[in-house]
């Protein structure tokens, strides 16, 4: 039995003349925690929007514990286990903190349109063990008190913060983060940390996540793959990334003679 | 038992309600509280794709018009409870109607829920136009003449309860809906669809339970429309009753119960109340006035009378907080 939670074979995304990512292969291992970085306007988003569902690759295959993910719509692949965040926040901005929480768990609830009706007994403990849920991921990351506010009163960064939790609340195996730390501060960045390396170790969730603070994703990935123009053009602990010339070439640009 | 001890006690209000106006009411308005039920079935319903699930729907009276003439024929065509116990056969027919709307609602909502806003909207203002134009050409069921001859329900108190009934089950079943995690996927669809989607939620299949069910109330509100009128044709259905529709949910404000209720009864008064103007005046500036009113209503109070509120939402904002 391989160790492989996510495998990309080849996965390339063409948008009309316009190949912004180029068949891009990569493993990652169950438990790990994993980064996925590059230059503005390498593909990475794209990269997360293929792996989840919303777009469909044009060539390659997305794989789930060994199980392709082709053709299946984003909330199926929610259903098997991914979850994610979003690079521009995007919570249920009129709804309560709680509620958008509890829409997360909908996928583990079964009771019909007559137990909502009757308010049956099945109703009562599905809605209680969903409230329960929400209630103490909430806890976990100190939203418990902001339960009943609008999500869009929250300051910044406990909306992205809210984000996690609700990507949290679908029982993901493996959770997609993109760019959790834009907009932060240094003393937010280094909480975010390790609320991160936190919930990974309680929640036992492989993490893949954008990243473009440097700091963050050398301190805590453990293999990261580098995105140029569409292309993985390195792969490796943080160690092997700082040293590769090609990474340093993509961001900085080819050495010239003088 | 705890569950049903609201619409218990709702039911035994409207049915105070029922006595108070047939004893101390003329008949004039006694027919208005009957519009004003139907309406409010109108409004809630619609309520339910407009405001909570943020689809587009303008196709509202199309569905009316289907449980309508269903009810219509099906009541002039069944007769399996004899005299007394004629309101069965009414339960029977309405709820047909309720069904076949909502039939209907599924073949429309089916393909065309992936269509977002202003599409969704042209669509179902097609189909509203498709239902009046077919009804045109059906002859069995009086084509432009009308079908008329459908049985009333006797006596005003029962057709009120009758009416009541439904308008009360269709508000606590989107009510109870909505404080459940069906409607948290409404919501969820109305306020970010790609978020709810990686959510886990089912965005097309939110989408049509939503309009389905709307379509069934829909259609039950033209069923009571049928027998109370016993006389229906095609122009009750035009593209103006779903705007009137349209007009209500977003009077009271997308996404409240209370606001759907309070504004079917004020578009349904309204225009008559200011009737004895016109004889005043000796000009008829009704649709003037109403339409200002509107106007005026949008600039104050843009997201309409209760917003997203709800009564007990008012209660504890204004009335508890100043006391």
């Amino acid at each position: 039995m391989s160790n492989v939670l996510l495998e990309a074979k080849g996965i390339t995304m063409q948008f009309g003349g316009l190949k912004a990512v180029d068949s891009v292969q990569f493993q990652i291992q169950k438990g790990q925690l994993a980064g996925l970085i590059g230059p503005n306007g390498a593909g990475k988003t794209t990269v997360f929007n293929m792996l989840t569902g919303v777009y469909q690759p044009t060539h390659g295959e997305v794989f789930l514990e060994g199980e392709s993910l082709k053709g299946l719509k984003p909330f199926e692949i929610c259903h098997r286990g991914m979850a994610r965040t979003f690079q521009n926040i995007r919570l249920f901005k009129n709804l309560s903190v709680m509620d958008n929480v509890l829409i997360a768990t909908h996928q583990h609830t079964d009771y019909g349109l007559l137990d909502t009706l009757l308010q049956t007994k099945k109703f009562r403990d599905q809605e209680k063990a969903m409230h329960d849920k929400a209630r103490h991921l909430l806890e976990i990351f100190h939203l418990e008190n902001k339960a009943n506010e609008e999500a869009s009163c929250l300051p910044y960064g406990e909306q992205r913060k809210l984000e996690i939790v609700r990507a949290l609340a679908t029982d993901p195996k493996i959770i997609l983060l993109d760019e959790p730390a834009a907009g932060m501060n240094h003393s937010e960045t280094h909480h975010l940390m390790e609320t991160i390396a936190k919930i990974r170790e309680e929640f036992k969730l492989t993490v893949l996540l954008i990243e473009h603070d440097m700091k963050l994703v050398m301190g805590i990935c453990e293999n990261i793959f580098v995105l140029d123009h569409g292309v993985k053009i390195e792969e490796g602990p943080a160690a092997k990334i700082q040293n590769s010339p090609k990474v340093i070439e993509a961001y900085l640009g080819p050495e010239v003679d003088a | 038992m705890k569950a049903f001890k609201n619409p218990l006690i709702a039911l035994l209000a409207m049915g105070a309600l029922a006595l108070a106006l047939e004893f101390g009411f003329n008949a004039f308005f006694q027919l208005m509280a009957m519009f004003i039920l139907v309406n409010c079935l109108m409004s809630m319903s619609l309520n339910l794709v407009n405001g909570y699930t943020g689809q587009f729907s303008l196709g509202h009276a199309g569905f009316m018009a289907v449980g309508a003439y269903a009810a219509a024929y099906g009541s002039s065509h069944v007769h399996i409870f004899p005299e007394p116990f004629l309101m069965g056969n009414y339960v029977i027919t309405t709820l047909l109607a309720g069904a076949l709307a909502a039939f209907a609602g599924l073949l429309v909502g089916l393909p065309s829920l992936r269509l977002k806003g202003d599409y969704l909207a042209i669509v179902t203002l097609g189909f509203g136009e498709i239902v009046r134009v077919a009804l045109l050409n059906m002859d069995f069921l009086g084509g432009p003449r009308g079908y008329s001859g459908i049985p009333s329900y006797g006596n005003f108190i029962s057709g009120f309860l009758f009416a009541s009934f439904w308008v009360l089950l269709c508000f606590f079943t989107i009510w109870r809906l909505m404080g459940s995690s069906h409607g948290r996927g409404f919501l969820s669809v109305r306020e970010d669809e790609i978020a709810a989607e990686a959510m886990g939620i089912n965005t097309t299949r939110m989408k049509v339970k939503a309009f389905v069910l709307s379509s069934f109330f829909a259609g039950v509100a033209g069923a009571i429309f049928a027998h109370i009128t016993s006389y229906i044709s095609p122009s009750s259905f035009t593209f103006l009753q779903s705007v009137n529709a349209v007009i209500m949910v977003v009077l009271g404000g997308m996404g409240s119960m209370t606001g759907s209720l309070v504004a079917a009864v004020i578009v349904t008064i309204l225009p008559e109340a200011l009737r004895p103007l016109q004889d005043l005046t000796g000009i008829d500036l009704r649709m003037v006035i109403y339409s200002l009113a509107l106007i005026l209503m949008m600039i104050l109070r843009p997201k309409g009378l209760f917003g997203a509120m709800e009564f007990g939402d008012v209660w504890r904002k204004y009335v508890k907080r100043s006391s």
